[in-house]
């Protein structure tokens, strides 16, 4: 989808949020002289093309209680990447699982998994079972928990 | 938060309607009124409960550039790099690790060029290597936080 420059000042304009107010997307076209239906059509192509992942919340998951934060790594075979990245992507308290390159001899590890829970003795819980089920006691690890964050934020567009 | 709260909190991180009157249905599905759902987003936004309420946008679709970025800094000199790295707004966050590479931050950039540029300069001013590790594969995205 080639994107207008009107579809950038669309996604400006609403990259820190929505307006509260009962028609949002009227008010938005408002301030950018397009009519309610036009802003619709375009944030729900946009929406569509997979430009916008999703609308609604986004959390500050600390503030929720999310505080045991883990970035679990592995050294995986090249060969076995695939499959353990399906696996482990799959279970339901990893948040989101990547191949990265590694950046050798430094870092070794080219899976990485997040899981975010309430208390690291649990996390590490999880990360134990999953170990044992899935048959990764070969597979060398590490789980990284995350300590004090200095900025949070989305990226910028504009 | 209470029960309300917190179900509009597991709701509304699955999507958000794009319609005319998006927060009365939403608040429809939820047995809320608008005037309710409305008040209390302002509230959990006050509260900094919520970060923002509106689109989650994809990075590289945008065409833009996203990556990984960790850096192994010496405890004493921790602050002043973190000081320092913070201040590029192309750092997007920013955590401390239990790991010799200590520091890790997200690095997003309007276009993918832009990216070792940055790199370039945060090692410049730093002083440090950066690692960067941008996703290669992605095996899967479901960040969801049930409250």
């Amino acid at each position: 989808m080639v994107l207008s420059d009107r579809d950038y000042r669309l996604i400006e304009a609403i990259q820190d949020g929505l307006p509260l107010s009962s028609r949002p997307y009227a008010d938005i076209g408002a301030r950018l002289q397009m009519d309610e239906q036009a802003v619709i059509e375009r944030i729900a192509a946009l929406q569509e093309e997979g430009i916008i992942k999703r609308m609604g919340i986004v959390v500050r998951h600390h503030e929720l209680g999310y505080t045991a934060n883990a970035m679990v790594v592995w050294d995986v075979p090249d060969e076995r990447l695939e499959e353990i990245g399906e696996q482990l992507g799959a279970q339901p308290c990893v948040t989101l699982c990547y191949q990265r390159p590694r950046r050798l001899p430094e870092w070794p590890y080219n899976l990485f998994c997040m899981i975010h829970g309430r208390d690291r003795g649990r996390v590490l819980e999880i990360i134990d079972e999953m170990i044992a089920s899935h048959d990764l006691r070969e597979i060398p690890h590490k789980v990284l928990f995350s300590g004090r964050r200095f900025k949070q934020r989305g990226a910028r567009y504009q | 938060m209470d029960a309300i709260d917190r179900a509009i909190v597991n709701r509304l991180q699955e999507g958000f309607p794009i319609a005319a009157h998006p927060y009365r249905e939403a608040a429809e599905a939820l047995g809320i009124s608008e005037e309710e759902l409305i008040r209390r987003l302002n509230r959990m936004l006050e509260r900094k409960q919520l970060s923002r309420f509106g689109p989650m946008y994809h990075a590289e679709r945008l065409g833009g550039g996203l990556s990984l970025c960790a850096m192994s800094i010496p405890a004493d000199d921790f602050e002043r790099v973190a000081e320092q790295v913070n201040a590029f707004p192309e750092v997007a966050h920013n955590y401390q690790r239990d790991h010799r590479l200590n520091m890790w931050f997200v690095l997003a950039t309007e276009t993918p060029e832009r990216i070792p540029r940055v790199l370039e300069e945060i090692e410049r001013i730093t002083g440090y290597q950066v690692y960067d590790m941008p996703k290669e594969q992605e095996f899967f995205v479901g960040l969801k936080f049930e409250v």
